[in-house]
């Protein structure tokens, strides 16, 4: 089904990443990569890890040990720079729905009508063009989560995190959301993404990774994890997971 | 309150001198206090906490106490003495700066590191530096940061001791609204002083309805953390 070719995308990888607090290991990941086309996803119960992997990733928390490279080289500001991350809850700027996507593209050094024509064309794609001069804090869950991800789509990323960005949304908006990350994924951006929810990785995950106590358990084909899982942890969350 | 309607031209004139002094003491106050609260939110430095807290107890400074270092300061034998400011509006805004000012960079700070922590990770991953979202923060919070002021500015218009030391209240140079009070009241000329003090109150009033329509926006708005 989605058949880009890998080499389109920008490879990723965790090596010897640790992180400790209090003689506890919060994460041990002693190597991760992520090289294949389509949507990675990563699962796991509350607690084993996730989202602090996905901040390692993405150089906002420095592991104690251990080093996250990105087409082979080290993360750094450059590196950085190519990606962009969007958060559980969407940290929208005090403007404009318009004016959050501006401070971006006018970051990125975009001439004002450039950024108009921008802001226009990526409005339209997150159906958010009708709401363009509201205030951003005003808009509904679903709507500043579909921001929050045009505002990262803005940065043109090879690499889009996302942590959990539908865990507190309805399935409408749940959807609208994934059909944003599979279109970007479409296009060639990395697609990143921390998940609880096991439909979730079924409709959207090329490859899935299963953490568990800060350890990734099991990375493979998201056929292979989802239906098949090797580990006891992968078939335990994925047991509990049919429940719901 | 004849005063008041006949529009007195003295009494007018007292109202322009005490507004022009309290809103250029705010303004300046405003481009001191609001980077300095700022920059005091967002840096890590050793002794951050100690300046937080000098700072916010420079906000209860006795007004009197201002008046007379600010004296010293401007006096024909103090260190400032060559510019012969003393008793003149310059003088009274002087003051004023040094009491408004704590007050703009102590809710700054507060206001900015709020807002800060919760855009943090978000402007990081965005690759803006801690110093480099200052004015990112500051535009963002610049409704809290409008009642900063207009809390600072009720303190400037209010304030009566350290504007009589520093002012003289000279006739026609340096009376403003709040000395007046104090003069024509000692002296029995209670219709003039009431006059004045109807005004203040109603200023008062003003930038309180003011503050609470700013607020009631930002929170409609969902600009403030409320």
């Amino acid at each position: 089904m989605r058949d880009l070719s890998a080499e389109t995308r920008i490879g990723l990888e965790a090596l010897g990443l640790r992180i400790g607090r209090n003689g506890g290991t919060l994460l041990d990941v002693p190597r991760l990569v992520f090289d294949g086309p389509g949507p990675t996803l990563i699962l796991g119960p509350n607690g084993a890890g996730k989202s602090l992997l996905l901040r390692c990733l993405h150089g906002l928390i420095k592991p104690d040990a251990g080093q996250v490279r990105q087409d082979g080289a080290p993360l750094g500001p450059a590196q950085k720079a190519r990606q962009a991350m969007v958060f559980q809850q969407p940290v929208l700027l005090r403007r404009s729905v318009a004016g959050n996507l501006d401070f971006v593209l006018r970051r990125r050094g975009m001439v004002r009508a450039t950024r108009k024509d921008r802001i226009a064309a990526l409005l339209a794609e997150g159906g958010l063009s009708d709401k363009a001069r509201q205030s951003a804090r005003s808009l509904s869950g679903g709507e500043a989560q579909r921001l929050a991800i045009l505002r990262a789509l803005a940065t043109e990323p090879d690499i889009l995190f996302l942590d959990e960005p539908t865990s507190a949304l309805d399935p409408a908006a749940t959807l609208a959301i994934e059909r944003m990350v599979l279109r970007a994924s479409a296009q060639g951006v990395r697609i990143v993404m921390v998940s609880h929810d096991i439909g979730q990785a079924r409709r959207l995950a090329a490859d899935a990774a299963m953490m568990q106590g800060g350890r990734v358990v099991e990375h493979g084909p998201a056929s292979e994890v989802l239906e098949t899982p090797k580990s006891e942890a992968a078939r335990r969350y994925l047991a509990g997971g049919l429940i719901l | 309150m004849l005063l008041i309607l006949q529009g007195d031209a003295e009494l007018w004139a007292i109202v322009l001198l005490s507004l022009r002094v309290s809103l250029m003491a705010v303004l300046i106050s405003a481009v001191i206090g609001m980077p300095l609260g700022a920059a005091l939110a967002v840096s890590r430095f050793p002794g951050r906490r100690g300046v937080i807290v000098l700072v916010n107890a420079l906000m209860g400074l006795p007004p009197v106490v201002v008046g007379l270092l600010v004296y010293l300061m401007l006096s024909r034998s103090g260190p400032l003495g060559v510019l012969q400011l003393l008793y003149t509006p310059t003088a009274m805004i002087i003051a004023q700066v040094v009491l408004v000012t704590p007050i703009v960079a102590a809710l700054t700070r507060q206001v900015i590191e709020m807002l800060a922590e919760e855009y943090s990770e978000q402007l990081r991953s965005l690759g803006v530096s801690r110093l480099a979202s200052v004015p990112t923060l500051l535009w963002d919070a610049r409704l809290a940061l409008v009642t900063a002021l207009l809390a600072g500015f009720g303190r400037a218009i209010a304030e009566v001791g350290a504007v009589i030391i520093v002012g003289g209240n000279i006739n026609h140079v340096t009376r403003v609204m709040t000395t007046t009070i104090a003069l024509e009241t000692s002296r029995g000329n209670l219709a003039l002083a009431l006059a004045l003090g109807a005004i203040l109150i109603g200023i008062a009033v003003a930038v309180n309805a003011l503050v609470s329509a700013v607020s009631l926006r930002a929170e409609h708005e969902g600009l403030t953390h409320a």
